[in-house]
């Protein structure tokens, strides 16, 4: 029974996929272009959020034709939920691309005012713990969903320790302090990513025990 | 405050097991949603609750069906008084073929009131109640049937009012009406509850999701779940209800 909603549901669990690979994408090719300080990458990452952004609005679209027309019921009405939270989440982390890439093009081909150690672990801590979120939410797993939220912890201790060792920096040479600050957004930027991965996981553990709490 | 206690009820039509150690607690100024497919047993279990069943043949009943502290099933229970504690609203309207007045009054004079003035006031009482008073009250002595459908299911709520009843079972009370006359009796269920334990028995998923506190789920004549209906309907507990309310059997 019902094998229309299901497979319309199924669309939809595919479609919210589809979206996190983009935002995936669209994270690696920020921090690529700022690791590289390639401007021609960075160029792309305008035209790539704004296909995020109509992403978005597409899987909103459904999940509300699906509440109006199918009338979901407990666990089929906590997966559209769920979905329609996880997509503000994953455009969120879209619009935090666009932010690093703005940086990038502010620093251009400038020198780095130090080696760029902790930002790409950070960077890769990030995409690591976007990707695993989502796998929580494919695979409902939600020992997975709360070991990812923990992971939070690591990647603001990262942030902690390179604004602190930027502002160090800036009080010994105020010539730095445009670009440090910079560095200093882009640290921002991803410790916001990771949050929203947190959100993610936090929802997933929504969409399987019903239960809405705060992880981290 | 529990109205009625319903404790390990069986039920079988000769052979047939048709309700299958039933136990539920109807709490008071609550409306109590029963759910399942057809032939779960569900309007069967409410027709226990006012030995409604006693008018089939060989049905046997065992278990306890307490009405606060009466036993109902007691051989000394007076079954019509009985009914005039648990009123019943069914399906499909049934006005008697009488004014609407004297469909509200024939209870009431049925057990001996005679007094006019008495009777008009129970019969206004009794559709204010109803929220149907404003839509008749200059027309009380027309025929009832000249009521529209939603009116006239509002009339037969009125005509169970007037008994003063303290239980109140509904059997699909909106199965033949449309939207906005279900609305309104939606509306009048949410009200009437402030005075009377309300049971219905519903097909549709959202009105016992609106309009109930407490939800029940029957299936092959058990109870398979029963608690708060936003948890029923939410985070049920059993796969069965679960896949029973999303609509993947049924």
């Amino acid at each position: 029974m019902r094998n229309v909603f299901e497979q319309q549901l199924q669309e939809l669990n595919i479609l919210l996929l589809k979206m996190g690979t983009m935002v995936q994408e669209i994270i690696e090719c920020s921090v690529n272009a700022l690791i590289n300080q390639d401007l021609e990458l960075a160029e792309r990452i305008d035209s790539m959020d704004d296909k995020i952004d109509i992403m978005e609005l597409k899987i909103e679209d459904k999940c509300m034709n699906l509440i109006v027309l199918q009338q979901p019921m407990a666990k089929d009405l906590r997966v559209i939920a769920t979905i329609l939270k996880i997509i503000t989440d994953l455009e969120r982390m879209g619009d935090h691309a666009v932010n690093i890439s703005r940086v990038v093009f502010k620093i251009g081909n400038e020198p780095f005012v130090k080696p760029l150690i902790d930002i790409p672990k950070m960077a890769k801590l990030t995409q690591e713990m976007v990707h695993s979120s989502l796998n929580a939410f494919t695979s409902r797993d939600i020992e997975l969903a709360k070991k990812i939220a923990l992971d939070d912890d690591q990647i603001d201790d990262l942030y902690e320790q390179i604004y602190i060792e930027l502002m160090k920096k800036m009080i010994q040479d105020k010539k730095i302090v445009e670009q440090a600050t910079n560095l200093i957004f882009i640290g921002r930027y991803l410790e916001r990513i990771a949050d929203h991965s947190t959100n993610i996981c936090e929802r997933v553990i929504y969409m399987v025990t019903g239960e809405l709490a705060e992880i981290n | 405050m529990l109205k009625v206690t319903i404790s390990d009820l069986n039920l079988y039509y000769e052979e047939f097991h048709a309700l299958k150690n039933i136990s539920l607690d109807i709490e008071d100024k609550e409306v109590t949603a029963l759910i399942g497919p057809s032939g779960c047993g569900k309007s069967t279990f409410l027709r226990t609750i006012n030995r409604m069943n006693d008018l089939i043949d060989d049905v046997k009943i065992e278990g306890l069906v307490m009405l606060e502290d009466q036993d109902i099933y007691n051989k000394d229970v007076d079954v019509a008084a009985l009914r005039r504690r648990v009123g019943m609203v069914f399906q499909k309207p049934n006005p008697f073929l009488k004014s609407i007045y004297e469909n509200v009054a024939y209870g009431p004079r049925r057990y001996g009131i005679k007094a006019k003035n008495q009777l008009d006031e129970i019969v206004e009482r009794s559709l204010k109640k109803a929220a149907i008073w404003e839509e008749v009250e200059d027309r009380l002595n027309k025929p009832a049937l000249s009521l529209s459908g939603g009116q006239q299911q509002r009339l037969c709520i009125a005509r169970a009012l007037a008994m003063e009843p303290e239980v109140l079972l509904m059997d699909e009370p909106t199965a033949s009406l449309d939207p906005i006359a279900t609305g309104r009796i939606e509306e009048l269920i949410s009200q009437l509850k402030k005075d009377y334990a309300i049971i219905i028995v519903t097909h549709s998923m959202q009105q016992a999701a609106r309009i109930s506190d407490k939800t029940a789920f029957f299936l092959m004549g058990e109870i398979v779940e029963t608690g708060k209906t936003k948890e029923v309907f939410t985070t049920p507990k059993d796969k069965r209800t679960e896949d029973y309310i999303t609509g993947r059997f049924g």
